[in-house]
């Protein structure tokens, strides 16, 4: 073997390792590696499969449950224990009925897209805001949104105000701190992986509001595996 | 060292005839089966003149094919040293013939391209992207559809019905679309393939795309332009209607819609939305 066909194949080998090295950091971003997924109790109505999903959105994970980035905006999902979850991860039965509740934390942000401010997606694409049903509300006000493109699904998240007291400053939150209730239904519909994300541009200091947390699953957006 | 004295045959007549043979057998069959079958297909005028461009073009192009693949197969089988002391051929001299018919062979075939398709990119735009003033403008009415984009979905607004905005994109059937794409946010690109149109998604940009449908049919909208982690997420599903179909459509979404009409900003080309509190 010559010297010229040694370099070569140091050089291939090195190209595959660092192939390998931006497929699997890729891989990480873009599957559930960095975010384990939580596979939610099904219940059983009339034969019917039904879950009740309950999350939180708060304005920085805290340094218990992200040490990396304390900062950054985030999802959590509670589990059976009542434990909040860093996992966006959702694994949901095929075609069944998801009563979805969101605890708010976090204050507005506002919509790019004023149009995300109608609820869509859910049924009677109504969502319930700290107990009274909402058909809109103001994109400026919208601190967050839970949307599922492959479903049409879209839910802008009422904020805390400004001047509210008591407001959690990392998570998890409890519900003794300021927050906003939000619940609406939907429903899964075949097997599949669907991407969710927030259409809220609420990244400070990301590129368009789009970077960082709303690009890293474990965050501000995540799938919903549903078997 | 010594030199080849024998006789040659008269290669070129062979790799000649080989050629028009083969060309004559490989050409039609593309034209016929193969160049008909290439994408996008016949869903559009804009994807239908696609399919007749690419059949036009590899079928001129299969004979220029065949003569690459007939000289190597003849040279790879004709002059191949097949033991005996290795020597060398005979010396190469130059043919200004050849040299002239090959230069204007190929600038024939390369002046006849660029005429035929700027004449074909003329007819309607060929689905492309004009920017704010488009030059190829197919004649009769045409329904204006504006195409919003944003990370990472696209929306949809009917100016013509008092500035709808939709997350679904439907068309009616055998109707001339005048879209308007533009961006929210970062690039993006509007790609129906099966359709034959593709259009840049700028921020700040109206960038104007015709589309002339046919019958009904659904379709994939993709976007076309990296645009961040999620991009290849960013797709959904179209759907071609009939006019009345479209019509009932339009009215159903105008009611779903209604309560956030109010807060819809005026239609208009681009959009630069007010700055967000975290997003600047």
């Amino acid at each position: 073997m010559g010297p010229t066909v040694s370099k070569l194949l140091v050089v291939l080998a090195a190209a595959a390792a660092a192939g390998v090295l931006i497929g699997l950091y890729v891989s990480k971003l873009t599957t559930d590696a960095g975010s384990p997924s939580y596979t939610l109790p099904v219940r059983s109505v009339a034969g019917h499969p039904v879950v009740d999903l309950t999350v939180e959105t708060v304005a920085a994970v805290g340094p218990s449950l992200s040490p990396g980035h304390p900062d950054w905006v985030s999802y959590l999902v509670r589990d059976t224990q009542g434990k909040w979850r860093r996992s966006t991860v959702w694994r949901l039965p095929a075609n069944a009925t998801v009563h979805m509740t969101i605890y708010n934390f976090d204050g507005a942000s506002g919509l790019r897209n004023p149009l995300y401010a109608r609820p869509q997606g859910v049924d009677g694409n109504i969502m319930i805001v700290d107990g009274k049903p909402l058909k809109v509300m103001p994109p400026d006000d919208a601190s967050h949104t839970f949307a599922v493109a492959q479903y049409g699904l879209v839910v802008p998240i009422a904020p805390v105000p400004d001047a509210a007291k008591n407001p959690c400053d990392y998570a998890p939150c409890a519900l003794t701190s300021a927050h906003r209730t939000i619940q609406f239904t939907f429903h899964t519909g075949a097997k599949g992986h669907y991407r969710w994300q927030c259409l809220v541009p609420c990244a400070a200091g990301w590129l368009y509001g789009f970077g960082g947390p709303m690009q890293t699953i474990g965050y501000m957006d995540g799938f919903l595996d549903v078997v | 060292m010594s030199t080849v004295t024998a006789t040659e045959p008269n290669h070129a007549k062979r790799v000649i005839v080989a050629w028009v043979v083969l060309s004559a057998i490989a050409t039609p069959l593309v034209a016929l089966f193969a160049g008909p079958a290439f994408p996008p297909g016949n869903a559009s005028a804009q994807g239908a003149q696609q399919v007749s461009d690419n059949t036009w073009m590899v079928a001129v192009l299969t004979p220029i094919i065949c003569l690459l693949v007939v000289f190597f197969a003849y040279a790879l089988t004709q002059f191949r040293h097949t033991g005996g002391e290795l020597v060398d051929g005979p010396p190469l001299r130059n043919d200004n013939r050849i040299q002239v018919l090959w230069l204007v062979a190929s600038a024939v075939v390369v002046l006849f391209f660029a005429g035929f398709g700027t004449y074909e990119l003329l007819q309607n735009g060929s689905g492309g992207g004009q920017g704010p003033s488009p030059i190829a403008v197919p004649g009769g009415t045409k329904l204006p559809v504006q195409v919003i984009a944003q990370q990472w979905e696209f929306t949809y607004r009917y100016p013509t019905y008092g500035g709808l905005e939709t997350s679904e994109l439907f068309l009616p059937a055998d109707t001339t679309i005048e879209f308007h794409v533009t961006s929210l946010d970062a690039i993006h690109s509007f790609w129906a393939f099966e359709l034959g149109i593709k259009a840049d998604a700028n921020p700040g940009v109206d960038n104007v795309a015709f589309l002339e449908t046919k019958g009904p049919r659904t379709f994939h909208i993709h976007c076309a332009e990296l645009c961040g982690l999620w991009h290849g997420y960013m797709f959904s599903t179209g759907h071609i209607v009939p006019e009345s179909q479209f019509t009932a459509w339009v009215k159903q979404q105008q009611q779903n819609f209604a309560p956030v009409a109010k807060y819809l900003p005026p239609y208009a080309k681009t959009y630069y939305p007010d700055p967000q509190r975290r997003a600047g």
